[in-house]
């Protein structure tokens, strides 16, 4: 899957198609997100090194400039990275918050509803958004689409780039590079309905040790996400370096999709009327299919760990 | 570790990392364990998360185990004592501690000697004008006819080691403990008051330390301090107690068991100094004796041990008539050849070659600007490493980060490339003891080659020279024993083999009745060790690693039938697979467990039972009255260290040789107090010491979690990382000094300078120290001007060169710079 990690078959969105995906296959595929328990985070970079030699990437070897965040920002090189903030609290003492840095894998993905360029950003059914830079035109909407700031277009190729959520690995039931890597569990994966309760009881144990304010980031304003982080300070994500309070999708990029983008996007794919007509009426994105009996998905979730 | 084995037998960490999730309490201190272990570290999340535990960082800095600490507190570095020491008083003046443990497990009963004494800093027998050392004569026990110790149970005899120990801390209160260390009162009392929770029969702390206790000039003692805060708490031999020396090298372990030490013969055999001419005497001072009716005094089995060692090394050759070739073996002219006196007899022009093997020597030592000089006097320089280090290149001039004149330098410099550990099977000892066999994953590149193939290489050259053209002192020479396949590439399984030990002949059982090991036969254990030439083992404590059973070491079966993260079908660990050491105090003198909780090992009637293998004779009953400290001739653990410790038998304060303060608080009056009395501090290197007046700011140095020493440097995804050379300054200073995050700032101590990027922080605040403010700086030490990083200064030019006065481990931990904006 390595180079060619597009998973065709379980695509429910795809970025400026009005074609439907295929999709004769019967459910089956759950949600799952990765959970980043920033309380248990030692800030140790592993998962940043994992990245790269999972994903075959080498940044510039940079400058240090004053701080442990090392490289300085996300590139295209740099799918992930360690936010360090200084944090003094109300009761007047030092908090050193760490922050792994990547894309949040939204379940309402502004970038692949800014992007012009058909399937050039797509959804799986298990929730990753994933960038097929074959079809990427290097416009940047998907960074303005944004609101996490995360993709970031190459000087190399003119393609943007970010975290697959190791889509690769995640599709032949591995979990992804950095969850391996992390060495104090600060950094889990499976399902969402798995993570989610993980990190409902990890609040709670914060809560016990005196984390009043403890909880999950799941943010509904993107539809909630698929990378989720357990805060000591849920009340104020924006101390763990900016993490946004309330993200959404800019209304610029709803302007852009309404007006512009079906002109574009029938412009660069060459789409048929037909089709575009598809898209008008029935927007981007699919439902995956549901099995309608939870205990069944329960049952056959079990038998898949044995 | 010099402190550890003084205090309870053996050097070694006590408990294993997966036990660390035992704990009830974690004390981070002497050590930054989630940034230089991230990967044990894991243990100390689960204590949390699985055991509800604690975490407490004790440290100059707000570090990433701050991070995830429940609580931290800075400390002035260097102080370590005093605040432990402080705890010591605060434990026993408010009776926090184990009752039953204290007085069964320990020496708080043992009476001492009547002319032992302390007075303003210097305890008894110290040579004020000789060579900064003790006539420790004073520093022992009373005996009684027989040569037993003489004991007061009831504690109350005014010179019994509880009542010693007592009057000693007794100094040391919180107020001397705010005023030395720099930490507020309440948050050394709110320290302390999570530590003395611990004193409850069913909880326990783990201490886990690194090099910020071992590389100071009070090092040990620091390492003896906590290991005696344990002891009152009834923390050691437990689940989830213990003192972790946290090692920093994956094999450093290794390398002291198998004797690295210049002093040390595998398997901690002391090597004999040049006035111990005679075999029998040589034996008869290390063949320790019980000094308490009934103690196992493991130790008294030495003769077993040497002997089999000679007869690994000396094969046929070894006999009675010649002592096992005690003649042949060196004898110690000085305590230890450690580096720093070799560096200084390497300046003098005492020393002609120099095999620098395993180490970077340029980098790792202190005053580099000494180091270049030892080594321009050398006639040669051979350098045995992976990687093209520092130290082939010390005479090139690498603009301002080495800025030698080549031209002056005459030194040979030969490369021999080694294979690294990934290119080559073997054993590697981890900090917990265990010898975990690994196996070669990518052939060597190009010519490298194994390092014992190399030396296998020097050896066989340098017997042919002494063949073919003669030499003083041929016999070991001649009889060193080489019966590997490959003469020229001895590999891992044969010598780990020879590690664990053969019969040379039919063993008989106790009774005599049948035959344990056939002639030949790989030993199962070190018990069956003979001091008559019968069995040959190249490093005792090893033997059981590679039995007729086959290679214990690559064994990996993680099971843990009592769910206590005991492992025992897991690798190997020595002694005899123990994984907990001295794990008999897991329960109470009359053998049952002290909580359910922290059930470990039991008395079950007929035998020592349960998770671990008994570090204890394993039929020996309750009654019989054994203490748990088996290597130890009284059968406890040492509060009085006797003479075993440099600088005295109670662990005393002492200011790091460059302090912020130019006196002892302590001993404010005594000149001679201020620093370790017993430090051996070359005249030279002393006149390099600057004072506060001139480098005001006291520095620490320390690693980074992106980097492993001077190695990875050369490898690019670390590189990337961590890509340039910081130095941490606290925001206080950085504004008096009008220095932004970013800036390059030039550190300067008395011995040279170094330039590096600020990282201004608030995790470095002002002290107040004695009334006055005191900054502190942090220095990594990483980075060089060789690998794929940005070219930097090496952080050893700035270090002074002074010792421990037990380990000579440098003092990498506490000196004097200035900082200024560069």
């Amino acid at each position: 899957m390595r180079g060619d990690q597009i998973n065709l078959q379980n695509i429910v969105a795809r970025s400026a198609t009005t074609e439907p995906s295929p999709h004769v296959r019967e459910g089956g595929v759950e949600k799952v997100a990765k959970l980043i328990d920033v309380s248990r985070c030692i800030g140790c970079k592993a998962c940043q090194v994992a990245c790269s030699e999972w994903n075959d990437l080498r940044d510039e070897i940079g400058h240090c400039d004053g701080s442990y965040n090392n490289p300085a920002d996300l590139s295209p090189e740099t799918f992930q990275l360690m936010r360090f903030n200084e944090y003094v609290n109300e009761d007047g003492n030092l908090e050193w918050l760490i922050r792994k840095d990547n894309c949040m894998h939204c379940a309402e993905p502004g970038c692949l509803k800014a992007c012009p360029a058909p399937g050039a950003i797509v959804q799986y059914a298990n929730g990753i958004v994933d960038f097929n830079s074959e079809h990427c035109i290097g416009c940047g909407y998907c960074v303005s689409g944004c609101p996490f700031n995360i993709p970031r277009i190459s000087k190399k190729d003119q393609k943007a780039y970010k975290c697959t959520l190791c889509s690769d690995r995640v599709y032949h039931g591995l979990e992804p590079a950095c969850a391996k890597s992390c060495p104090t569990g600060a950094i889990m994966f499976g399902t969402k309905e798995d993570m989610t309760e993980h990190a409902l009881m990890r609040v709670g144990q914060l809560n016990d040790r005196g984390y009043a304010n403890a909880g999950l980031y799941d943010p509904p304003g993107v539809g909630g996400t698929h990378v989720m982080y357990v805060l000591q300070h849920a009340d104020k994500p924006e101390i763990y370096s900016n993490l946004p309070r309330d993200p959404q999708i800019s209304p610029l990029v709803d302007l852009w999709k309404g007006i512009t983008k079906p002109i574009m996007s029938a412009m660069i794919g060459l789409t048929a009327l037909a089709g575009f007509a598809h898209y008008v009426m029935k927007g981007p994105k699919e439902e995956p299919e549901e099995t309608p009996d939870e205990d069944i998905r329960r049952e056959a979730r079990k038998e898949d760990r044995l | 570790m010099a402190g550890l084995a003084p205090t309870y037998g053996r050097g070694a960490m006590t408990n294993a990392w997966t036990d660390i999730r035992n704990a009830n309490l974690i004390l981070s201190m002497g050590g930054n364990s989630a940034e230089a272990h991230p990967v044990g570290f894991r243990w100390v999340v689960e204590a949390k998360e699985k055991n509800n535990a604690k975490l407490i960082s004790i440290d100059p800095r707000f570090t990433r185990t701050g991070a995830v600490a429940d609580y931290h507190a800075s400390i002035r570095t260097g102080t370590d004592i005093v605040f432990l020491g402080g705890l010591i008083n605060f434990l026993l003046t408010t009776d926090q501690i184990n009752h039953e443990y204290v007085k069964a497990y320990t020496d708080v009963a043992i009476i001492v000697k009547e002319d032992f004494d302390f007075h303003d800093g210097l305890f008894s027998g110290y040579k004020q004008d000789d060579v900064r050392t003790y006539d420790k004569s004073s520093w022992s026990y009373e005996f009684d006819e027989s040569g037993m110790v003489k004991e007061d149970p009831t504690l109350q005899h005014p010179r019994c080691v509880y009542q010693l120990m007592r009057k000693h801390y007794s100094r040391y209160t919180i107020e001397m403990v705010e005023s030395v260390c720099g930490m507020p009162r309440d948050q050394v009392q709110k320290v302390w008051d999570m530590i003395a929770e611990t004193a409850a029969e069913d909880k326990t702390m783990t201490i886990l330390y690194a090099l910020g206790w071992t590389q100071h000039s009070v090092g040990a003692q620091m390492i003896r301090t906590g290991a005696m805060v344990q002891l009152l708490l009834g923390n050691i031999g437990q689940l989830g107690g213990g003192v972790n020396a946290l090692r920093g090298h994956s094999n450093i372990q290794g390398l002291t068991d198998l004797g690295l030490l210049s002093n040390l013969f595998p398997g901690y055999i002391r090597m004999p100094s040049h006035e111990e001419q005679s075999f029998d005497k040589y034996i008869e001072a290390r063949a320790k004796q019980p000094l308490r009716p009934e103690q196992v005094s493991y130790w008294k089995y030495f003769k077993r041990f040497h002997v089999s060692l000679m007869k690994a090394w000396f094969g046929d050759a070894a006999t009675a008539e010649n002592d096992w070739c005690y003649d042949w073996i060196p004898k110690l002219t000085e305590p230890l050849y450690d580096v720093l006196h070799t560096i200084e007899r390497m300046k003098n022009g005492e020393m002609t070659g120099y095999l620098a093997q395993g180490f970077n020597f340029l980098a790792s030592f202190p005053n580099k600007h000494k180091s270049i000089e030892a080594l321009s006097k050398l006639k040669y320089l051979v350098v045995m490493d992976p990687l093209d280090i520092e130290t082939t290149e010390f005479w090139k001039n690498h603009g301002e980060f080495n800025d030698v004149d080549s031209s002056k330098i005459q030194t040979e410099v030969f490369r021999l490339p080694t294979t690294c550990f990934a290119e080559e099977n073997g054993s590697i000892v981890n900090s917990c003891r265990w010898l975990q066999w690994h196996w070669r994953a990518a052939p060597p590149p190009g010519e490298s080659r194994p390092d014992v193939a190399i030396m296998a290489g020097i050896f066989h050259r340098l017997q042919g020279m002494y063949r073919d053209e003669g030499g003083v002192f041929p016999d070991p020479i001649f009889n060193l024993t080489w019966p590997y396949s490959n003469p020229e590439d001895p590999n891992p399984e044969e010598l780990a083999q020879e590690y664990n030990g053969r019969a040379l002949a039919d063993l008989p059982s106790a009774d005599g009745k049948t035959i344990t090991h056939k002639k030949g036969d790989l030993l199962d254990d070190f018990g069956y060790l003979t001091d008559d030439g019968r069995t040959a083992c190249g490093c005792w404590i090893f033997s059981g690693c590679w039995t007729r059973g086959g290679n214990m070491m690559d064994r990996r079966d993680n099971s843990d039938p009592y769910n206590v993260g005991i492992t025992l079908g897991w690798a190997w660990a020595w002694p005899l697979n123990r994984r907990i050491l001295y794990n008999r105090a897991s329960a109470r003198p009359d053998g049952t467990s002290w909580a359910p909780e922290k059930r470990l090992i039991w008395w079950n009637g007929e035998r020592w039972a349960g998770a671990d293998i008994p570090d204890f004779p394993w039929t020996s009953p309750p009654s019989a009255g054994a203490g748990p400290f088996i290597l130890n001739q009284e059968g406890v653990a040492h509060f009085f260290g006797g003479s075993m410790m440099a600088e005295g038998p109670f662990p005393e304060h002492y200011e790091p040789f460059e302090s912020p303060l130019d006196y002892n608080p302590l001993h404010p009056n005594n000149p001679a107090a201020r620093n370790n009395p017993a430090a051996r501090v070359f005249v030279n290197d002393r006149a390099q010491f600057g004072t506060s007046k001139e480098f005001p700011y006291a520095a620490t140095t320390y690693r980074i979690t992106e980097h492993f020493h001077f190695w990875t440097t050369h490898a690019r995804l670390n590189a990337i990382m961590q890509p340039e050379k910081f130095v941490e300054i606290g925001e206080d200073l950085a504004n008096e000094l009008g220095i932004k995050a970013g800036d390059t700032v030039k550190v300067t101590s008395k011995r040279g300078f170094i330039r590096a990027i600020a990282v201004v922080t608030k995790r470095i605040h002002k002290l107040q120290v004695e009334g006055r403010t005191v900054h502190q700086i942090g220095i990594p030490i990483h980075w060089g001007f060789k690998g794929v990083a940005r070219k930097g200064f090496l952080t050893n030019t700035l270090t002074p060169v002074v010792g421990d006065a037990n380990t000579q481990t440098p003092e990498f931990k506490s000196f004097l710079v200035n900082v200024e904006k560069a």
